[in-house]
């Protein structure tokens, strides 16, 4: 049998994952050699060749699943021919028949796959004019989406595209990691996380970060909320939340200062006549950012209503490309965890993202130096310092504190 | 009856149109009043080409024939056999479409259509019926007809356009050919070959005004060189036409007045806008049309000459294509970006992409190269040494901007450069593509050699 399947290694094992193929495509193995381990719902087991040969074929990619019996690799003996390809009922998760490079081969455990952010894509499609182009401006083509034939990214769009610094670092962890041992679990990313992780990783090693602290007063906010929400409540209508009203402020400031709401766009910054609010939404692993279109046209209420749905939405993964793309400015809230104050990750492009602390109940000292007890919020600015200084992210958050600490006017 | 689209004009943006929904599973009509296959085959490239094909032959024997060591005692011609050859091409061409359009199976109704009311077409046909054909898209492609000089109407005998002199019954003594564009510069080679002595008439500087100055006036001189009297930057001031003949004053370099049997009116072409429904138009009147080829009637489009310029059958038939694909699949249509001039007389005459005049307008630094078919072996054993390749190039990248050919094979040339342009290759890769030796197309390696200085043979 030229086939290598998946073996039973322990009693309760029904279907095992390829961890790490050891042996590459066109290698040689001899009798006895490890040519992959597999993780089962015990342990990481090494996977032994009974035969030797020449490994021709691999079908099931790092990473794969694939019940006990299914097919793996095709190993062929020196001679034999490859028979029919009618293994791939498809039973498997990911049944990929892979070109494995030799990086494959280095020793680390942690996978050495190239990752390409945004989208992983195989061949670079170019005209030669955007490759020279492209040469000479320091631009990645496998950043670029090309607008030619066939996808194919041709002059303008490395024109129109940003400048990359030199070595972009991959999504794909590159520091070993201790192997999984006994009990350990291999969570396999899901979309979503390799997502979190190509744009977070590009966030924090590309846009120079800076950040912004500020504690702000929120009694009066406190107040206002608590009288509004009684009225609310006996017209029977929906309540507002203090996110309602910091998203108000939020966006009420920008067109005040609307340097924040920007994006660096390698020989320009390009700063947004729209505010696109994006609300960090955290689902079942992971965090989406749907996006409340055109703020600064929405009123407190609006802006209510929009952020609930598009939360409740966001939350059982039924928000639509549009809706989740295309914002300018971000707001993280984990108040309701209980978080004092936090410092987040820029979420590119975008210039600057707003992490709000929760509203805590503490003493202060009042005008008359008297300790009372008192309502704060911890407010965090983290700023790509390539679009906005200091001294203008501290003027657009004096003007968020002026909003908040006289919520009034964002009733207007 | 209904249909998904109803094609109004069975020309290369028509009948193109047409199939091509077809074979995206649509149910189409294509309404045509004449004979599919529109001016392009009936009235235009495929019928001229044969009459110019029949002009170089017999070019060739008469003024070239010594050179090649042939005599003749009595080389002669017979007119009516010229265009019965012709016509005979052009009939078999339309019945290709018509056989196109049952193997696809897009209805085919002949007679003249009006655009009702958007999704809806009247159509009268010549027995006198009419027939109302609806439709979720309409597509308008009805092109454009010979526009007269004002004052100087056409009589169908003395003042004619393109369409006339093709079929003209007997060979006219003297002609006066106005405008020096492809249909003008065709028509004065053509003449000129079988003896009828040419006057070419042009109001810009050079003949063929849209392409390259030099390869103008290249051609200026080969035509003079033919016999062609070349009356470029030269404006009608008066024109006068009766049975007999036309009386023509001109005013250039110098003034003078003209007579002939015959005149060809070739300036220019006028739209020929469907009947019924009004649409906004361009200042030129032509239609206007968004992006993707939307009239200013939801559900109305409209490609090819009845949008304006470029007015040629292939940039035609890639609008049909485009604004066809755009109608019925998630395909964002395209409009023309570049596309290749070809002009049929000997030394036939191609461009595609940037003029150097143009280039040097919008400020690019260029690098040009030129080879002159005098230099190619292959030319001299055809004894075709006139004209040259010449190639435009971008700084700092050196990617192709224009190329222009004037010479024998100039119009099968071009396609390679066209392709260039599509794919934005450099120097690098026209330079790395091996030319086959001996050919004309060697001409174009060498001329990019020549912008950066490796040429071989110069």
């Amino acid at each position: 049998m030229p086939y290598i399947e998946m073996p039973k290694l322990s009693d309760t094992m029904t279907e095992g994952t390829v961890v790490k193929w050891r042996k590459a495509v066109g290698e040689p193995v001899g009798i006895g050699d490890v040519i992959a381990e597999i993780e089962t719902d015990k342990a990481v087991m090494e996977l032994e060749a009974f035969d030797g040969g020449t490994l021709q074929e691999i079908y099931v990619s790092e990473g794969g699943k694939a019940p006990i019996g299914e097919k793996l690799a095709l190993l062929l003996a020196a001679g034999e021919d490859a028979p029919q390809k009618d293994h791939r009922a498809a039973k498997t998760q990911q049944v990929n028949p892979l070109a494995v490079s030799p990086s494959r081969r280095s020793p680390a455990p942690a996978k050495a796959e190239k990752a390409t952010a945004p989208v992983s894509r195989g061949r670079v499609k170019a005209s030669p004019l955007a490759k020279k182009i492209a040469g000479a401006k320091s631009v990645d083509l496998a950043l670029i989406q090309g607008s030619g034939p066939g996808g194919r990214i041709v002059a303008r769009d490395v024109e129109s595209a940003p400048v990359t610094p030199a070595a972009i670092p991959t999504a794909a962890a590159t520091i070993p990691v201790l192997p999984p041992g006994l009990g350990d679990r291999r969570i396999p990313l899901t979309g979503m996380r390799k997502i979190i992780a190509e744009r977070l990783l590009a966030s924090k090693t590309q846009i120079p970060h800076f950040y912004l602290n500020i504690e702000v007063d929120a009694g009066e906010l406190v107040r206002l909320r608590a009288h509004l929400n009684e009225h609310l409540e006996k017209s029977g209508q929906g309540k507002l939340t203090f996110n309602d009203f910091i998203l108000k402020a939020v966006v009420a400031a920008v067109t005040k200062v609307p340097r924040v709401n920007a994006s660096f766009a390698g020989d320009a910054v390009i700063e947004y006549s729209d505010i696109h609010l994006s609300v960090a939404v955290a689902v079942e692993d992971g965090l989406v950012t749907p996006v409340i279109r055109q703020a600064q046209k929405k009123s407190l209420r609006e802006i209510s209503e929009a952020v609930k749905d598009l939360a409740t939405r966001a939350r059982s993964k039924k928000l639509k490309p549009e809706e989740y793309q295309g914002g300018t400015l971000t707001v993280s809230n984990l108040g309701s965890y209980g978080i004092d104050g936090f410092s987040a990750v820029i979420n590119p492009p975008q210039a600057v993202i707003l992490s709000i602390g929760a509203i805590v109940k503490k003493p202060v000292l009042n005008a008359q130096d008297q300790i009372v007890p008192g309502h704060r919020l911890a407010i965090g600015l983290s700023a790509d310092h390539r679009v906005v200084d200091g001294a203008i992210g501290a003027q657009y958050l004096a003007e968020l504190r002026g909003l908040l600490e006289n919520p009034a006017a964002l009733l207007l | 009856m209904n249909y998904d689209l109803i094609v109004i004009g069975g020309g290369p943006a028509g009948y193109v149109g047409a199939i091509r929904a077809a074979q995206l599973g649509k149910r189409v009509a294509c309404v045509e009043k004449e004979r599919a296959g529109g001016t392009c085959l009936n009235w235009g490239c495929i019928p001229t080409k044969s009459l110019l094909r029949n002009a170089e032959l017999f070019h060739l024997m008469k003024h070239r024939g010594g050179e090649f060591g042939f005599s003749f005692e009595n080389l002669r011609f017979d007119w009516s056999k010229i265009i019965k050859r012709s016509r005979d091409i052009a009939d078999k061409n339309a019945a290709g479409i018509e056989y196109l359009f049952k193997k696809n199976k897009v209805e085919y109704v002949r007679g003249e259509a009006s655009l009702t009311e958007a999704g809806a077409v009247t159509v009268n046909s010549a027995d006198g019926k009419t027939r109302e054909l609806e439709a979720a898209k309409i597509l308008i492609a009805t092109g454009v007809v010979s526009r007269p000089l004002s004052g100087f109407p056409f009589n169908g005998r003395t003042v004619i356009g393109s369409r006339e002199a093709m079929v003209l019954e007997k060979q006219p003594k003297d002609i006066i050919i106005i405008g020096a564009g492809a249909i003008g510069v065709e028509f004065a080679y053509f003449f000129n070959a079988f003896g009828t002595k040419v006057t070419l008439l042009e109001m810009m500087p050079n003949i063929l005004p849209l392409e390259d100055t030099e390869v103008s006036q290249t051609l200026e001189k080969a035509f003079a060189k033919q016999g062609i009297n070349v009356l470029a930057g030269t404006k009608v001031v008066k024109a006068e036409a009766d049975a007999s003949g036309v009386r023509i004053s001109v005013e250039g370099k110098k003034s003078e007045s003209l007579e002939a049997e015959v005149c060809l009116v070739a300036i220019g072409v006028q739209p020929l806008l469907p009947a019924g429904l009004s649409l906004q138009l361009t200042p030129r009147n032509f239609i206007q049309t968004t992006d993707r080829y939307q009239t200013s009637v939801a559900g109305v489009f409209a490609a090819g000459d009845i949008i304006g310029p470029p007015l040629l059958a292939h940039t035609a038939s890639y609008e049909a294509i485009q604004a066809v694909e755009g109608m019925f699949t998630d395909h964002v249509p395209k409009r023309i970006n570049a596309f290749p001039s070809c002009t049929y007389c000997q030394p036939q005459v191609a461009s595609v992409g940037l003029t150097e005049r143009a280039a040097r307008e919008q400020g690019l630094k260029l690098r040009i190269g030129k080879f002159p078919f005098s230099a190619s072996g292959k030319a001299r054993a055809a004894g075709e040494v006139d004209g040259f390749v010449k190639l435009l190039f971008g700084e700092p990248y050196g990617e192709l901007l224009g190329a222009h050919i004037i010479g024998a094979e100039a119009t099968e040339m071009i396609a390679e450069l066209g392709l260039a342009l599509t794919l934005e290759a450099t120097h690098e890769d026209i330079e790395a593509s091996i030319h086959a030796h001996p050919t004309l197309s060697e001409a174009v390696h060498e001329a990019t050699g020549q912008a950066f200085g490796t040429a071989i043979h110069l």
